[in-house]
């Protein structure tokens, strides 16, 4: 059962958690391949986008995922507020909460965030990807996909490629698929290593090679060189040398080797086009499963506020 | 109450480790000053404290507040600081130079004197800074400042970068005979981190301090120490590393002593992975070893004195994102209490072993003649129930800010006097005449 009134990451959560918002996820699938894409499970709830960092494909599919449950969505394109200008992140929390909306759903760049929302307003929080800190449903789809195309995730070898560091995609990835018992092979440059993270349940790689070989997927993240930590490589045409997942490097992998990426794609950067468009590709199929994960968050902390009320109620 | 009344504290436990008593016992307190300590005390006075079942000691001497006058009485005040120091038994503060102008020059040291003489309910004497604007280019005139009364000098909040500078500062101060506090931190390593470097900064997805950006500094700075010959006092340990180093210096022979804070050795960093900002300080919380290595350190005497960093901050400062949030927590109305939960009820320090931390060894590194219970001694005392428990809460904190680490804690010792130059700073309620 889903008790919880946020989903803030996957590091708090139950394999039974995991695996009922995957369940979950797999019944709301169907709705969108109906001729009417829509169920009534949301309806008369009002969920507000509340974006601090601009993300097209996380708020479109989140403002998709609603609507298709039927509930009013409100986009709220925030600017981050110095310490001592401008609205604070409570005030603002606190002003939806006002407006009888029933779930916010938060990206923003200041790790935790999501988290001191949360504990400050009686309605649902989704974190949306927090800092470096966490991106749960992104995790959550990456396993629905596996999960999908592999059939299970128990014993699955995947190996998480790039900017591990600076990373919320790879921390939930890491947290989600330890807990469902896949082997977690982290593979970076030195330098975006994070300290910790063997202890964190995954294995460390320096070599992209080692990294690929015997796994049965790879999820590539994207490369931001405007980061000071990413400019210790010259150029981004020396990263696809050293870290890049080319068509040449899957060669020597599993033959049917999975290949994700979160999105949006640097093709040439962290992965070769051919790759990204190739065979062993399933990044659209990740975009479309995005919004049956995505419903089933939403319903799933919906239903949990809703059985809270009926508690105070009796 | 009128100064020269006298007050009669009866059969309480006495402990006073400068005097190595440690019995029951009465004092007589008369114009401000202990003129009578022993048994059975029969004697005409204004109040009779009943001190049963409770215990006195010499009033506790924090080196380490953070006051905010002049500039930040949003923050806190020198009077409502030391009401909280006197809320928690402390009856002399150091008072740290990082304001709004910084203690750097006399006319400064004049400015929060004349606060203080105005609205201090506890001592407070003055550490000023070891360069003007704390900037770590151009040193303040220690001289000029130690004439008006300074008793040490700290850039706290920062370290002073350049060696040569530092060495400078530190020779100027020996022969001035000021004491030098440093804040031991490397800002070129720990920049822009704000919890401990490791496994929680991944998990938080938070830029880390180091151990080496603390333990790094302490080594330069105790080196420093020894090419001048200057006495030199780190402030806040947190690592297990700095220990480590301070207890090599300290068999040297040098003229180093060590602090530590209640929360270095009541927390841990996993305090913070819940984003409280409350749990925000710098050095940052830390691992169980470097817990394990501060306890070792009190027990061996490596390091010789608690105090309270006490860092008030407002509500706007802290209630937002955690990156962005300031730097500190509140300590005075909890160390002692914090202090006995963490150390004297866990076997690590003696009741008399706390005093000498809180009290005594903090006087002495000052020079200031605090810290005993002997006769003819200014009368600063605390009384305590080391049984009794208190909720912490922000309706019973009386600092100004409300950044207190140990919020919704039931903590043991309740103070019940605290007594400035033979006045009641502070009683708590049910013991008021
Ligand atoms: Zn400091
Ligand atoms: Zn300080």
């Amino acid at each position: 059962m889903w008790i919880r009134k946020d989903l803030l990451g996957l590091e708090e959560l139950s394999k039974e958690e995991l695996e009922l918002i995957l369940s979950t996820a797999e019944s709301f699938k169907e709705v969108s391949t109906r001729e009417i894409k829509k169920v009534p499970a949301l309806r008369g709830k009002t969920v507000v986008n509340l974006f601090y960092e601009p993300s097209t494909r996380t708020r479109v599919s989140f403002e998709v995922a609603a609507k298709r449950l039927s509930a009013d969505v409100i986009n709220i394109a925030a600017e981050a507020s110095s310490a001592r200008k401008g609205e604070t992140l409570i005030d603002t929390g606190r002003n939806i909460e006002a407006l009888k909306a029933d779930i916010i759903v938060v990206r923003h760049n200041a790790s935790g965030a999501a988290a001191m929302l949360a504990r400050n307003v009686n309605i649902s929080v989704v974190n949306a990807g927090d800092g470096w800190h966490e991106h749960p449903t992104q995790a959550l789809l990456d396993i629905f996909t596996l999960k999908e195309t592999l059939g299970r995730i128990e014993g699955l070898k995947v190996s998480i490629v790039g900017d591990i560091a600076h990373s919320r995609v790879a921390r939930s990835n890491i947290w989600g698929l330890a807990k469902l018992g896949a082997q977690v092979t982290v593979c970076a440059p030195r330098i975006l290593m994070p300290p910790g993270i063997e202890e964190m349940g995954a294995r460390i790689s320096y070599d992209i090679d080692e990294a690929l070989h015997d796994a049965d997927a790879v999820n590539v993240l994207r490369m931001q060189f405007e980061r000071d930590e990413q400019k210790a490589f010259p150029n981004q045409f020396e990263y696809l040398e050293a870290f890049g997942v080319t068509q040449e490097r899957l060669k020597k992998a599993k033959k049917d080797i999975i290949v994700m990426h979160p999105g949006p794609i640097n093709r040439g950067i962290e992965m070769s086009s051919e790759v990204a468009d190739g065979a062993n590709s399933v990044i659209l199929e990740q975009v479309t499963n995005g919004i049956a994960v995505r419903m089933a968050v939403l319903f799933l902390v919906a239903q949990a506020s809703d059985s809270r009320k009926t508690e105070a109620h009796e | 109450m009128n100064k020269n009344n006298k007050i009669l504290i009866k059969g309480g436990r006495l402990i006073d480790p400068a005097n190595k008593l440690d019995d029951i016992g009465d004092i007589l307190i008369g114009a401000g000053k202990i003129i009578q300590v022993g048994k059975d005390i029969k004697v005409n006075s204004s109040l009779v404290i009943d001190a049963s079942g409770r215990i006195i000691v010499p009033g506790l001497v924090d080196m380490h507040v953070h006051l905010r006058e002049p500039g930040r009485k949003d923050k806190e005040t020198v009077a409502s600081g030391t009401k909280a120091a006197a809320k928690g038994g402390v009856t002399s503060v150091l008072a740290m130079p990082n304001t709004q102008p910084a203690i750097d020059c006399p006319e400064n040291v004049r400015l929060l004197k004349e606060s203080i003489k105005n609205s201090a309910a506890v001592r407070v004497f003055i550490c000023a800074a070891v360069t003007k604007g704390r900037k770590g280019e151009e040193l303040t005139d220690i001289a000029k400042l130690k004439k008006e009364g300074v008793v040490a000098i700290s850039d706290d909040g920062s370290s002073v970068d350049c060696d040569k500078l530092m060495l400078k500062a530190l020779s100027k101060a020996r022969e001035e005979k000021v004491l030098v506090i440093c804040h031991s931190e490397d800002k070129g390593l720990s920049k822009n981190g704000v919890v401990n470097l490791g496994l929680t900064s991944t998990r938080m997805g938070l830029r880390g301090i180091s151990r080496e950006s603390e333990y790094g500094r302490v080594k330069r700075d105790i080196f420093l120490a020894q090419k001048s010959k200057a006495r030199l006092h780190i402030a806040h340990v947190s690592c297990r590393e700095s220990v480590e180093l301070i207890f090599q210096a300290k068999k040297k022979g040098l003229k180093i002593t060590a602090e530590t804070a209640p929360h270095y050795f009541a927390l841990t960093e996993d305090s913070v992975l819940g984003y409280d900002t409350n749990m925000k300080m710098n050095p940052p919380l830390r691992g169980k070893e470097d817990v394990a290595a501060i306890k070792q350190g009190l027990a061996d005497g490596v390091i010789d004195i608690i105090a309270s960093d006490h860092a008030p901050h407002t509500k706007n400062e802290k209630d937002i994102e955690f990156e962005q949030a300031e730097f500190g927590v509140i300590g005075l109305e909890t160390e002692l209490a914090v202090s006995a939960r963490e150390l004297v009820h866990k076997g690590i320090l003696s009741w008399p072993q706390l005093v000498e931390k809180m009290s005594l060894n903090p006087a002495k590194i000052l020079g200031i003649n605090k810290g005993t219970l002997s006769l003819g001694q200014d009368a600063d005392i605390v009384i305590f129930s080391a049984d009794k428990k208190w909720k912490v809460s922000e309706d019973n904190l009386v600092s100004k800010s409300k950044n207190s680490a140990f919020l919704g804690l039931d903590l043991p010792v309740v103070v019940e006097y605290t007594v400035c130059r033979g006045e009641v700073v502070y009683s708590d309620e049910v013991y008021r005449h």
